[in-house]
């Protein structure tokens, strides 16, 4: 006898997809279709998956070290300088470089995006400019992309699924103006995970200190850091956000070289070698990067990916479309150019960042 | 200032030797470059606070301005008492647009020159004046392994001409020996790449002795001081206690020369260069600033557009300091007849204010006298005793 199930949402899972019109029904026996995971995912290994991450900071705050690190393998060199003669740069300039990275059967085509000049000079009124907009420039060629009549069956997907922000340490302080100002004008078209890297500068009581003050500025401001809470979310989950939420900034060491244990010759590690001890990168007493290498890594490295999509980008394809339906209504006769908007309108309605 | 050593007599010295050298440094560096801790590390004592007083708490980092404040304590060496004035500088480079932050500094060093300028002009001077010139900046450059940063040079070059003018880098304690070594090679290429005139330890090959040469050279060579501060203290079994910033893969400590250049900043700062650096400050770069303030005023002073420094004869300046003079007593005298002023005010005012009382004893002794009831005497509210 079929039982009727209540009609009053699930709490488990924010995506599940409910249907008031579809009753579940038990099965009588075998069906097959509970494969369908393995199909999924022969697919998605056949397609390879795009992960694309920014650094925002200061010069020299270890964000090319610490992404080495955490993919272990060498992506990024720095972009800071080593000759006097160089020049200073005087605005915020973006590079991305592509990597095809594999590990075991998932081969990743990772996308780093550096951002060289950022907060570098005497004044930095601004320089948060080019890097909102280059965000929000990848969500709108993507939207362009989408809305094209004839389009591509898999459009490259450059939008920026996680900003690690690096943050500098101020003796009992906690966020400077300019980390207030950026954290949140980022927070709003982007993932952002604060990180403090070469935190060996910081005794542990310090690191706690650190945090601690930021956390209260995270408050304060009002700046909304992934991981995000969603209405429907398991208790594990939650679970999992709030301990995330406890740890960030994240305190992390980045390493370069690997050399062998001092007391296990036989292993390698990653660490630095100072005057005063060996410092092991992968050690959580030393620092914690296990921690978040297995946030963005391990845990969240497919939701990052949704949450872009689900959150961010709809968010900016909501103001947009909507944007375009009131310009093209007000202004010239509605020809209903939605499909593919013209320049001139779509310049119009995309313009105001 | 004229320093007591010139002093011979016996109760003299006891007074030079209460009274201690006087010495004043300041400190730049953002917020986290490692000043504060320094600060506090070189006078062995908890001198400078990191937070702000709790009521700033509130508006921590909506720093709108750098803060200037002085600090006086005294050191005890071996064989000097040092007056020390540190002269810290929180708020430069946390700002969103650091260019204020310049003017504002210099403006502290050529204030405390102007000072020394008028109290030289003054035609009485003042015996207890106190001579706040800085001599020596201790400016913070945080190790990034690519040089230094604009608002660093900008600064270095800014100062400079002002003051002797140190760099260090304040939290040298995560640095391999390796990264240590290319990071002052980088900072000191910059440094001669943008000509910034730091103290150099400065020696003559031909004029000074072998024991001196060594000692500048290798001063020289430790540019910039790599520093590690705490506050921390170890204490081992036999009681001894040094100063150590525990990590948890090992210890530094922070007077240990092979672990830091701490030791040697303090022992040139405070004990072998302390004089030099004093010296050059006096004849050098307060010299400096006073022929270019003079011949300034003489030139806006003057209406013939072409005369130009190399032209101006002495008398022209000194008809300046006898300006400076005149307006110095001008301003003399009318600060004392405001007080005089002042003071015949309030002694008239106290004359009417005894009459006034007197008028109310001598009504109540008329009622008195006319018999009034004890209980319908009523006292006179403020009268004083």
């Amino acid at each position: 006898m079929a039982s009727v199930a209540p009609l009053s949402p699930r709490p488990a899972g924010s995506f599940s997809i409910e249907n008031e019109q579809a009753p579940s029904v038990p099965l009588g026996g075998y069906v097959g279709f509970q494969t369908i995971t393995d199909q999924i995912q022969k697919r998605m290994l056949q397609r390879g998956f795009e992960f694309n991450i920014m650094v925002v900071g200061q010069s020299g705050l270890g964000k090319s070290t610490f992404i080495n690190t955490l993919f272990n393998a060498s992506l990024l060199s720095s972009t800071g300088r080593t000759l006097p003669t160089t020049p200073i740069p005087q605005t915020t300039s973006i590079s991305t470089t592509t990597h095809t990275l594999t590990e075991g059967p998932v081969r990743l085509h990772l996308s780093i995006t550096d951002t060289p000049g950022f907060a570098d000079t005497i004044n930095n009124d601004r320089c948060w400019d080019p890097i909102v907009k280059y965000i929000k420039d990848q969500h709108s060629a993507f939207l362009r992309k989408e809305l094209t009549a004839q389009r591509e069956s898999r459009i490259r997907d450059t939008r920026i699924h996680c900003c690690l922000y690096f943050v500098k340490p101020r003796g009992g302080r906690g966020l400077s103006e300019l980390d207030v100002m950026v954290l949140k004008k980022l927070a709003d078209v982007v993932n952002v995970v604060p990180v403090i890297a070469k935190s060996d500068s910081l005794t542990l009581e310090e690191r706690a200190e650190v945090k601690e003050l930021i956390r209260s500025d995270f408050q304060k401001y009002g700046i909304n850091l992934y991981p995000y809470s969603a209405p429907f979310m398991t208790d594990d989950d939650s679970a999992i956000n709030h301990q995330i939420h406890s740890l960030i900034p994240f305190c992390v060491i980045g390493a370069s070289s690997s050399f062998p244990h001092p007391s296990h010759p036989q292993k390698l590690i990653r660490g630095r070698r100072t005057r005063w001890g060996v410092i092991d990168v992968e050690d959580e007493r030393h620092c914690e990067f296990v921690y978040l290498r297995n946030f963005l890594m391990v845990t969240h490295l497919y939701d990052l990916i949704d949450t872009t999509r689900e959150v961010h980008y709809e968010g900016f394809r909501a103001k947009q479309l909507l944007a375009l339906k009131e310009s093209s209504a007000g202004g010239n006769a509605g020809q209903g150019q939605q499909q593919q908007p013209g320049r001139p309108s779509s310049r119009q309605a995309l313009g105001g960042y | 200032m004229p320093m007591p050593q010139s002093y011979s007599r016996a109760p003299r010295r006891g007074k030079n030797v209460k009274k201690g050298v006087q010495f004043t440094v300041m400190v730049v560096g953002a917020s986290g470059t490692g000043r504060t801790t320094f600060v506090n590390t070189l006078c062995n004592k908890h001198l400078l606070d990191h937070y702000r007083d709790a009521n700033d708490a509130e508006n921590a980092h909506t720093e709108h301005d750098v803060n200037i404040r002085a600090i006086n304590t005294e050191l005890d060496g071996e064989s000097t008492r040092i007056s020390l004035t540190v002269v810290d500088t929180p708020g430069f480079g946390d700002m969103l647009d650091n260019e204020e932050s310049f003017t504002k500094i210099l403006g502290y060093l050529e204030r405390q020159y102007d000072e020394v300028l008028s109290e030289e002009s003054r035609i009485k001077r003042n015996p207890r004046f106190r001579d706040n010139r800085v001599h020596a900046v201790l400016y913070f450059i945080l190790p990034t392994g690519h040089g230094l940063r604009e608002l660093d040079i900008e600064l270095m070059c800014r100062l400079a001409p002002r003051a002797n003018v140190i760099p260090v880098i304040g939290k040298s304690d995560t640095l391999t020996p390796d990264e240590l070594a290319l990071n002052k090679r980088l900072i000191m290429e910059d440094i001669e790449h943008y000509r910034i005139p730091i103290y150099n330890f400065p020696y003559d090959i031909e004029e000074d002795d072998d024991e001196t040469v060594e000692e500048n050279a290798d001063l020289r060579r430790k540019l910039p001081f790599a520093l590690v501060g705490s506050e921390e203290v170890e204490t081992f079994d036999d009681g001894s206690t040094i100063r150590v910033r525990t990590f948890p893969w090992g210890t530094v400590e922070v007077d240990n020369p092979d672990h830091c250049d701490f030791s040697a900043l303090r022992s040139a700062l405070l004990e072998t260069h302390l004089a030099d650096l004093k010296d050059i400050t006096h004849d050098f770069l307060y010299e400096n600033y006073r022929t270019e303030k003079l011949s300034r005023s003489v030139n806006s002073g003057s209406h013939a557009a072409d005369v130009s420094i190399d032209s101006i004869d002495p008398s022209d300046l000194a008809n300046q300091s006898v300006r400076i003079k005149e307006e110095q007593l001008r301003r003399e005298e009318e600060k004392l007849r405001d007080i005089e002023l002042k003071v015949q005010r309030e002694l008239s005012e106290k004359r009417q204010e005894l009459l006034a009382r007197e008028e109310q004893l001598r009504s109540l002794e008329a009622r008195l006298a006319t018999g009034a009831t004890p209980s319908q005497q009523s006292l006179v509210p403020s009268e004083t005793q």
